[in-house]
């Protein structure tokens, strides 16, 4: 390694810019040789840095890895640690002692531990779905109006204020439906609960909209200006072109929003957990009960049970599940938001 | 009134939806602001809650959030910056790996909080934290325990994201020439990235410092397992400690409490803390970032 071949990278520059390059350098040596050595690979401690950044860039891989393992490890055992619990049972009903019916119940704690957890998803499910229901329309109807209709102006202060919303906490959301929402909600509708699916979807939808609002306006304002003119030369109204034009051309970008707000929805915590009341109640197209999530019961019902129980083993699985979902949604929507710009930026061309 | 017809109806509907949303952003904000700020003192935010959480300050919840996000900022910026420089400065283009990184980063983001939480639980707790004790001989758990230093490593992972898009996206802004001249010069690549590239994109690697502590801050579902502790009589100052957090006291106060109604001051004053923090980390996000780029551009 003594002799480094002369390549033309290690042409002596000109003067001038060879003072100012080894004094940047700071080498105190005057043997060429050495310097040219350094200039190509630098001294030790710079190899090491390089290293040190490819090896570090490895932890956001290493980070998905470790946390599909490490919820994995404390779940699987379940499969053949002995226990009373059937894995049947989580999944499918089961007509319990004093039962008149075959039930779907999650009920953890007790003599006899019924951990279904169909309710769970089934609430999970239904304040989602709420949320969305509230979410989507606002959202799109925003992103449709900052980039087809605001003036300059308005569009930059619409934006960051979107933005600010974003960075409210998800803990002061759920405070803000459970101490407020709560009870403006339950004196229009005069519910005879505060808290429920309906009041906790209203504030999911809160976390929600920022995220729905981003993509679908970052796609609708991609979408190229030549298809809007030639819409409008051709005689169309602003409506038809906006409605008929430019929308369809950002659609799986704004289903894409939607998907990624979806994920975000169901593996959202503090405001299902602050406000929905909890009940694991089996009713599904009722908005005004109570519900409790997947997210929720995680959160709730760790803190009071002891490592390694069954129990314990059933809410890491409801991680576990809540991962995958989340993992795949996630997936789904990065990749219909990456081939409609690449289509896109090749329409514009 | 430039519309008619339906191209009113689409306008005017779109632009109450934009309205509605601004407006609620605008009532949680009126509404912390008017029950809040008359709790805010200094007292209040230097003393000690009393033990039924009912009256005092939250300077210990003020001072385990600033120490967890501290800690967090210290060990997700390296890592964060390190990625981006590798996706942006290393890789080859079309790399697979910096595809994998890519996604894995995307994926990272869109975990729920929650798993981050049995994460930390399963995986720092349990495994690193035990995994000490049993090395060391400890018969009493002594790391293998919640702690504020599992809480903010489990923040740094949730954080990652932030700093790693925040950051490719500034070493991206950097001109090319400016690698181009640097290396002209003689300079390593290496050299270069630390004397040319990092400096001028320092503003927005900051920017994405910044959103990640706002995020990290704002965060209760992943460190409710792994170190937050309802109410403590003293200030942490081991990494083995457990903290009192803003926004896990929110939480607490308003879900466990006993008499949430006596408690409605403090709680808040609390949130009105914790909004400030997360909004002004927000506007600093901002304004750098405005900032930094017109400097490039300049």
């Amino acid at each position: 390694m003594s002799e480094t071949p002369a390549t033309d990278t290690s042409a002596p520059p000109p003067d001038e810019l060879r003072t100012i390059a080894s004094s940047t350098i700071a080498s105190g040596s005057d043997d060429s040789r050495s310097l040219t050595r350094r200039r190509r690979h630098g001294p030790a401690w710079h190899r090491f840095g390089e290293l040190a950044v490819r090896v570090m860039a490895l932890t956001a891989v290493l980070a998905i890895v470790l946390i599909f393992a490490f919820v994995l490890r404390e779940a699987l055992p379940i499969l053949w640690e002995d226990s009373s619990l059937h894995l049947a049972d989580l999944f499918s009903p089961r007509q319990w002692a004093d039962y008149d019916a075959p039930v779907y119940v999650w009920q953890p704690v007790g003599s006899v531990a019924k951990m279904n957890i169909v309710p769970l998803f089934l609430g999970t499910l239904k304040i989602t779905v709420l949320a969305l229901f509230f979410a989507v329309p606002l959202a799109i109807g925003s992103a449709i109006f900052v980039s087809q209709y605001a003036p300059r102006r308005v569009r930059e202060i619409v934006k960051p204020a979107i933005e600010l919303l974003a960075g409210v906490p998800s803990v002061v959301l759920g405070f803000f439906a459970l101490m407020l929402l709560a009870t403006w909600v339950q004196d229009a509708l005069g519910l005879p609960y505060r808290l429920n699916a309906l009041v906790a979807s209203m504030g999911l939808a809160l976390a929600v909209i920022p995220v729905i609002f981003t993509i679908s306006e970052d796609a609708l304002d991609a979408v190229p200006r030549q298809l809007k003119e030639a819409s409008l030369a051709l005689g169309a109204r602003e409506w038809q072109t906006t409605l008929r034009v430019v929308l369809p051309a950002a659609l799986p970008g704004i289903a894409a929003a939607v998907i990624l707000g979806f994920g975000r929805a169901i593996g959202e915590t503090m405001v299902v957990l602050m406000a929905s009341g909890n009940a694991a109640v089996m009713a599904p197209f009722d908005p005004t009960s109570s519900a409790r999530t997947v997210t929720a019961t995680i959160a709730t019902e760790l803190g009071e049970v002891s490592h390694g129980d069954t129990h314990w083993r059933v809410l890491f699985m409801l991680g576990v599940m809540l991962f995958c979902v989340t993992f795949v949604l996630n997936r789904i929507g990065v990749a219909v938001v990456a081939r409609l710009h690449r289509k896109l930026t090749a329409a514009s061309r | 009134m430039k519309y008619t017809g339906r191209d009113w109806v689409l306008f005017t509907a779109t632009g109450l939806a934009t309205l509605l949303v601004l407006g609620m952003l605008g009532i949680i904000i009126g509404v912390v602001l008017w029950e809040g700020a008359p709790s805010i003192s200094a007292e209040f935010l230097t003393s000690e809650p009393t033990s039924d959480m009912t009256g005092g300050g939250i300077l210990p919840a003020i001072y385990g959030t600033v120490v967890l996000t501290l800690l967090m900022t210290v060990a997700v910026v390296p890592v964060g910056v390190a990625t981006a420089i590798y996706l942006t400065e290393y890789a080859p283009p079309h790399s697979r790996l910096a595809g994998i990184v890519r996604a894995a980063v995307q994926n990272l983001a869109g975990v729920p909080s929650i798993v981050f939480g049995l994460f930390g639980l399963g995986f720092f707790v349990l495994f690193i934290g035990r995994s000490l004790d049993s090395a060391i001989g400890a018969s009493e758990p002594v790391w293998g325990k919640p702690a504020v230093l599992w809480s903010s490593l489990t923040l740094a992972v949730l954080t990652l994201p932030v700093v790693i898009v925040t950051t490719e996206e500034a070493l991206r802004a950097v001109p090319r020439d400016l690698r181009e001249a640097a290396l002209a010069l003689g300079a390593t690549r290496f050299q270069s990235i630390l004397t040319v590239v990092l400096p001028n994109a320092r503003g927005g690697i900051l920017t994405g410092v910044v959103l990640a502590v706002s995020r990290g801050a704002g965060e209760v579902a992943p460190i409710i397992f792994t170190g937050a502790a309802n109410f403590l009589p003293y200030l942490p100052t081991d990494l083995r400690d457990m903290f009192m957090h803003l926004g896990y006291h929110v939480y607490a106060l308003a879900t466990q409490s006993p008499n949430v109604d006596a408690a409605r001051p403090v709680l808040f004053g609390t949130v009105l803390v914790l909004l400030s923090v997360s909004f002004s980390l927000n506007l600093v996000a901002v304004v750098i970032r405005s900032r930094s780029r017109a400097s490039l551009r300049a």
